[in-house]
């Protein structure tokens, strides 16, 4: 009887990992296209049927941080045969690069809005986590009346629907000129991100023993003295799981963007779609964009994964 | 809890005080939250009782409550309501199918589950506008994956008034199905083992054993994840807003945003926003309370 059923089982089991197997790889074939035709000439990204096997190119990257004109004639050979690889690659598809008096190649504006989406990222998550850590330890070490009130208020900031605050915060940035600027977004995704960050440094700090630092007082150290030394060095695994989410949730950020930014400070997200304009679409260079744009989510993930789940609850299911 | 030092003792005497620290340590956040979330609003309900518009220099006018009569009798706001009511059901139900499906098959032993298990939990860290964008690529009638594979020739999903919300709330499936996966794999691995084997020497039925074992003690985790990807459901904005434009996909917060940014109508939309955020906070309080409850168990 026994064996049976555990042939049962094992054959129920079978078909269980068959079945993950086959629903990862149906999970897995919008990111696989989406990086595919990134490295795809432009020909074959749009074919029917859709093309799988092609000789990878770089061109579409090539595309999106330049810009360029199409020619009227054909590049003189020696012209061609001059110029370095992938100025030859454009040259192929009938187009040139646009350069100045100096000869230097105009870019797109593509690697300013990734640099500013870069700069709004860091320095938004550096503050949420850098004050989120104090307010947990806060929270987790001492006694203040309606503690709970407190983190309930914090929280609750988090779960106000961006186009709500977005009315008020855009007529504020108006009057004091932050509208369109880097630090007018780092403000509004310090303060998105710092009830997330209070919340799961409050996990951590929490799990660190208040032994060590009663024992560190003992020793003559200052409380301040004993938060610096045990509990940041403690809570640093923590601390750089926060970092990441908070990172990813700034990079990511498309609302606040698309109202509060429109030239100098927009970052990535609004800008990937705008290039949708009308006429032909080049999807080859959407994709590379938005393939560079995905890759340090991607990275984090791998990174995070045992963080995951305490991450996405706030801190407080830990596993 | 630390217990806090005697006043006379050495360690007090040196450095600052708990007190003080406590304050220098909280005292900052609050504060910086108070100024830029909650000033804001106080702000916002100010201009919901008048025609305020932010694009002109016209006097503005206390409306009283005119703004929220306007919006309560107007037949598009409702419409928004209903198509975000049907996209909430259609996305939350149809992730927790999915991820639910997906965590009870993967909980087991299953060679490289680690990988497998990071790269399903992949597309939730992905930002929304762009996955809006790639699967604009993927449903394309001409040249799309999705109607290549299905052998739909030429559909058109996202141009289609009647299948475009389907086809948004299938994305966002895609996309925040891992979430409710993770969720209820920690539930699910965190049965003891023992109650499976009481029921496999009872004899219980498979059936048996799912309603009554694993069920009950995976509900407390789905829960939290139903509210929380109700939550975010009601919010959607950008997924949306990305892949269609048509009018049964104007989600509250696609509406909000155009009443606000492209008509100038400041007033109403500080009132269609008061409107939009009672109804989070209400789900939020449940979320909140909920989440508290497990905690403690």
């Amino acid at each position: 009887m026994a064996a049976v059923q555990s042939n049962a089982q094992k054959a129920i089991n079978r078909a269980a990992v068959g079945l993950v197997v086959l629903v990862t790889l149906i999970y897995l074939v919008p990111i696989y296209w989406i990086t595919t035709t990134a490295f795809k000439p432009r020909s074959l990204a749009t074919t029917v049927p859709p093309t799988v096997l092609f000789t990878p190119e770089v061109t579409a990257f090539i595309k999106l941080f330049t810009r360029r004109v199409q020619m009227i004639s054909k590049v003189a050979p020696d012209v061609y045969a001059k110029a370095p690889w992938w100025e030859q690659r454009i040259y192929d598809l009938g187009e040139r690069f646009i350069k100045d008096s100096d000869g230097h190649i105009e870019l797109s504006a593509y690697p300013s809005r990734f640099l500013n989406s870069m700069i709004v990222a860091v320095v938004s998550t550096f503050l949420a986590v850098a004050m989120g850590t104090l307010t947990a330890y806060g929270f987790s070490r001492f006694r203040l009346p309606g503690e709970q009130d407190w983190l309930f208020f914090i929280l609750s900031t988090r779960m106000l629907p961006p186009v709500v605050v977005a009315i008020p915060m855009f007529l504020m940035y108006r009057a004091v000129g932050l509208v369109d600027s880097h630090l007018g977004l780092i403000i509004l995704y310090t303060a998105f991100n710092l009830s997330f960050s209070v919340w799961l440094m409050k996990g951590f700090i929490d799990e660190i023993p208040k032994e060590y630092e009663e024992a560190a007082l003992v020793d003559g150290y200052t409380r301040m003295e004993a938060f610096v030394k045990i509990v940041l060095s403690q809570a640093a695994t923590g601390i750089a799981a926060t970092a990441v989410f908070c990172f990813i949730t700034a990079w990511n950020e498309y609302a606040f963007a698309l109202m509060m930014t429109n030239r100098r400070a927009q970052t990535a997200p609004p800008f990937i779609p705008s290039q949708l304009g009308s006429g032909i679409t080049d999807w080859t260079a959407i994709a590379a964009g938005t393939f560079l744009f995905l890759l340090p989510a991607a990275i984090f993930t791998f990174l995070l994964r045992k963080h995951l789940l305490r991450g996405v609850t706030f801190g407080t299911i830990r596993k | 809890m630390l217990s806090t030092l005697d006043p006379g003792s050495p360690a007090a005497r040196r450095g600052l005080s708990d007190i003080t620290i406590r304050n220098l340590f909280i005292i900052p956040t609050i504060a910086f939250l108070i100024v830029f979330n909650i000033f804001p609003l106080i702000y916002s309900l100010g201009y919901s009782f008048t025609d305020f518009r932010a694009s002109t220099n016209a006097p503005t006018n206390f409306v009283g409550l005119q703004n929220y009569r306007d919006l309560l009798n107007d037949d598009h706001v409702w419409n928004n309501f209903t198509v975000t009511a049907k996209y909430v059901l259609l996305s939350v139900g149809g992730q927790v199918l999915v991820g639910f499906g997906v965590a009870m098959l993967l909980n087991r032993e299953i060679p490289f589950k680690g990988l497998i298990t990071t790269l399903l939990l992949l597309p939730m860290m992905m930002s929304m506008v762009v996955v809006g964008l790639f699967w604009e690529l993927l449903y394309s009638p001409s040249w799309g994956i999705v109607d290549y594979a299905l052998g739909l020739e030429g559909f058109d999903w996202l141009s289609n008034p009647s299948v475009a919300l389907y086809a948004i709330a299938i994305t966002d499936v895609w996309m925040w199905s891992p979430f409710v996966m993770l969720l209820c794999l920690a539930g699910l691995s965190a049965i003891p083992q023992r109650l499976y084997e009481a029921a496999a020497i009872d004899r219980a039925s498979r059936w048996y054993t799912f309603r009554r074992i694993t069920l009950p003690l995976v509900t407390p985790l789905l829960l939290i994840a139903i509210i929380f990807r109700t939550m975010e459901a009601i919010k959607t904005f950008d997924l949306a807003f990305i892949m269609s434009t048509q009018e049964t996909t104007e989600l509250i917060a696609i509406k909000l945003y155009r009443l606000a940014f492209q008509e100038w109508q400041t007033g109403p939309s500080c009132a269609l926003a008061y409107m939009v955020l009672i109804i989070v906070l209400a789900v939020t309080n449940i979320y909140v309370k909920y989440l508290n409850r497990v905690k403690e168990r």
